[in-house]
């Protein structure tokens, strides 16, 4: 089996390469990079002309809700998602039933997934045993078993001392901690971001110093205990501030902002759609445009969509009573394109970087990039292809997505996984003549 | 008028005016010994209150039953709404039995947009949260107008906990929309962020609220808000933010003073400026009747 890409612009974080080329895969291999490649016997092509190929996306954030919230996800459909929006690889949040505090949730969360096998899953242990806070969960046993981080994602460790320990055994173990920064005493009873749109919406509100207290806790622990720091969903200008100075002075911090951080504003929830609760919440204008700016200067490393689908039953209920989450790993990379490449805030290159590059680095997992021999992960993106969001279409279970018909430009329309197509179309030779 | 209200700040100017010339005329019926009138028959309203409410609640049952309209309530604690079944559900049951407006209060803010988006029969928002309550507002406005003659260059002082009431943010809205000026004070932990957006201004201290004052709204303090770091005791609550006759000296001789009730005596307000005739609590209460019957006559109408 093999597959031709053609005439496509190859656009490689990994390696640096930005070239239009063909790509020959064998196998599960990318046997040769080369323009005007003859087209083999038996071969699938791919069209690629005005097309970009990259080494395949990662998204270091996604709810898989599998085991426990099937009704949300499970790692079927979630990673068949994940293909559908461009990704050959996901790491999958601890926040499940039974959390994922033990080895043997890890195994069979990398069983289920080998079996659906739409794209890699990388499991992420927690830090306290049942999210609770408390005790150190098993994370060298889970770490034996294959986590590549930890976190206590959904849940954020309250006690400073725990936390402080968490980064310590992590940091033996050679795994970052993913932090999860919001003080749940300040945050309380909230339901958007606190401002002048809670104050008229008459909700609860969630003021920015909820998450930046404990970004600059974390950033301080992180610093005196030497052990590598991941702040998730990044949403506020003073978030990104802490971070950028805790940088400069070499603190070992990274983050990641998700795609509606970058996008949407508190304005958005006049009229109270639910699918626009998510925790942390859509903040103001200029906190868009710091955290559009951390993506700029490089504070911000990784682009990851915190994908958290969530039932229908769920969310269409009073506002309050609906649950945060946006179901987002299939409308991740067209909101990059849309909000971040078109208006010129990032090159392709910075883009695509933070969407493999960075994340894949941060977890500890070696990319070998676009190059002969190198396993056959791969994206194809066109970037003027403008389509509607249609949640019906999600491959997704959850259907939460305040993206819904919007027109947004720049969608996968091919995946590739370890050789096999995920997600897209290739032609046969002899179908096409 | 649209199919529903819910909220003044979407509601122009011109629209509030209706409802408070309609108001004029049912008040004119309330002050009848025989009461009710056929405009409404074979009209049905129900009231969906998930909150306790005594006097918003008769209110509105009584506006509709003055104007010959059918009234149910529904209790929620003893509906099937304790069974479980979500808002979603519940209003489009009341829907399928051929209500024609539905009176929702909920503890939860845009609960009232939420059932207005999902079925076709008017929805009116009795309070929602701490987002609006525009039936009060337009009661407040009024019995400002009745006792004043008009609402444009008014300066009106909302006292009290701003940051939890639907009260002031409908009195806010409605306010600033005919033309007078509105100004808030109270503990520093309730006063909400950006509240100035809205068109309040937020005064420092009390002789700042008082100067130059026409109406001042007081408003109820939650009793349960006391021990929640918010303010110390309500001792020191009414010493700081009460409204008596030792303030009022700064204020106008002839403010009038106004409160949504039920009243916490001693508290937010003293029983002697309750009785001291410039407060006009109770017309409020029967203002109410006669601005929530005019709502409901030109909702209905106007569906018509």
């Amino acid at each position: 089996m093999s597959i031709l890409i053609q005439n496509g612009r190859i656009i490689d974080p990994v390696t640096g390469l930005d070239e239009k080329s063909d790509i020959l895969i064998e196998g599960d291999t990318i046997r040769k990079v080369a323009p005007n490649l003859p087209v083999p016997e038996q071969a699938e092509i791919i069209d690629a002309q005005n097309c970009i190929v990259t080494a395949g996306l990662m998204d270091m954030h996604v709810h898989l809700r599998e085991p426990g919230y099937e009704a949300q996800e499970d790692i079927e459909s979630g990673s068949l998602a994940a293909a559908h929006g461009g990704f050959t690889a996901v790491a999958c949040m601890a926040n499940t039933n039974p959390v994922v505090d033990n080895a043997a949730v890890v195994r069979a969360i990398l069983l289920r997934a080998a079996e659906a096998g739409h794209c890699r899953v990388y499991p992420i242990g927690s830090i306290t045993k049942g999210l609770e806070g408390k005790e150190l969960a098993e994370i060298g046993d889970m770490v034996e078993a294959g986590i590549k981080a930890v976190s206590d994602d959904g849940k954020p460790v309250k006690d400073s001392s725990v936390m402080r320990n968490g980064l310590l055994y992590a940091k033996a173990l050679g795994i970052p901690v993913i932090s999860h920064c919001e003080d749940s005493d300040l945050s309380t009873g909230g339901s958007m971001n606190e401002g002048y749109y809670s104050t008229a919406l008459g909700l609860r509100g969630i003021p920015a110093a909820a998450e930046e207290i404990m970004v600059a806790r974390d950033c301080i622990l992180a610093e005196a205990t030497g052990a590598k720091l991941h702040i998730a969903h990044v949403s506020t200008a003073g978030s990104v501030r802490i971070i950028r100075e805790a940088k400069a002075r070499g603190v070992c911090v990274t983050c990641e902002a998700a795609p509606h951080h970058f996008s949407l504003t508190d304005e958005n929830l006049v009229g109270y759609d639910t699918n626009l609760k998510v925790n942390p919440p859509l903040r103001s204008k200029s906190d868009v445009e710091a955290v559009i700016e951390g993506l700029q200067d490089g504070t911000i490393d990784v682009i990851a969509s915190d994908h958290a689908p969530h039932t229908r039953e769920a969310k269409e209920v009073e506002f309050d009573y609906a649950p945060f989450g946006i179901s987002g790993i299939e409308t991740e990379l067209a909101l990059v394109v849309t909000n971040l490449i078109q208006p010129g805030y990032l090159d392709w290159m910075q883009a695509l970087k933070k969407l493999s590059v960075a994340p894949a680095e941060i977890l500890g997992i070696p990319l070998s990039g676009i190059r002969e021999g190198s396993r056959a992960d791969l994206t194809v993106l066109d970037p003027n292809l403008e389509r509607k969001v249609d949640v019906n279409l999600f491959k997704s279970k959850g259907k939460n997505s305040p993206f819904n018909g919007r027109v947004l430009k720049g969608w996968a329309t091919a995946t590739i996984y370890g050789g096999k197509l995920t997600a897209g179309k290739a032609w046969n030779k002899q179908h096409k003549s | 008028m649209g199919k529903d209200l819910l909220g003044l700040e979407h509601a122009t100017a011109e629209e509030i005016e209706g409802i408070l010339v309609t108001a004029e005329a049912m008040k004119e019926v309330l002050g009848r010994d025989i009461k009710k009138v056929p405009t409404l028959r074979g009209k049905s309203m129900v009231c969906l209150f998930y909150e306790p409410s005594t006097r918003t609640r008769t209110s509105f049952e009584l506006a509709g039953k003055y104007l010959s309209m059918d009234t149910v309530n529904i209790a929620v604690n003893t509906s099937s709404v304790a069974k479980g079944e979500c808002l979603i559900d519940t209003g489009k049951t009341i829907e399928a039995m051929g209500v024609d407006v539905v009176v929702i209060r909920h503890g939860s803010a845009g609960a009232p947009h939420f059932l207005a988006q999902n079925i076709s029969a008017a929805v009116i928002n009795a309070g929602d949260g701490q987002h609006e309550h525009p039936t009060q507002a337009l009661l407040d406005m009024f019995s400002i107008l009745e006792a004043k003659g008009r609402l444009d260059n008014l300066e009106v002082a909302v006292i009290g906990d701003i940051m939890y009431s639907r009260v002031a943010r409908s009195n806010i809205w409605g306010l600033c929309k005919m033309g007078a000026t509105v100004k808030v004070f109270g503990p520093p932990t309730l006063i909400p962020p950006d509240i100035e957006k809205m068109g309040a201004h937020v005064c420092t201290t009390f002789d700042e609220a008082l100067e130059g004052t026409d109406v001042i709204n007081v408003l109820r303090i939650q009793r349960e808000r006391q021990g929640s770091a918010l303010f110390p005791s309500l001792r020191e609550y009414a010493m700081l933010y009460g409204v008596n006759e030792k303030r009022l000296q700064k204020a106008k001789k002839d403010v009038l003073i106004l409160h949504p009730g039920p009243v916490n005596r001693g508290i937010e307000i003293s029983p002697e400026v309750m009785e001291s005739g410039r407060a006009v609590i109770t017309e409020q209460v029967t203002n109410g009747v006669a601005v929530r019957m005019a709502l409901l006559y030109l909702l209905i109408q106007g569906g018509n």
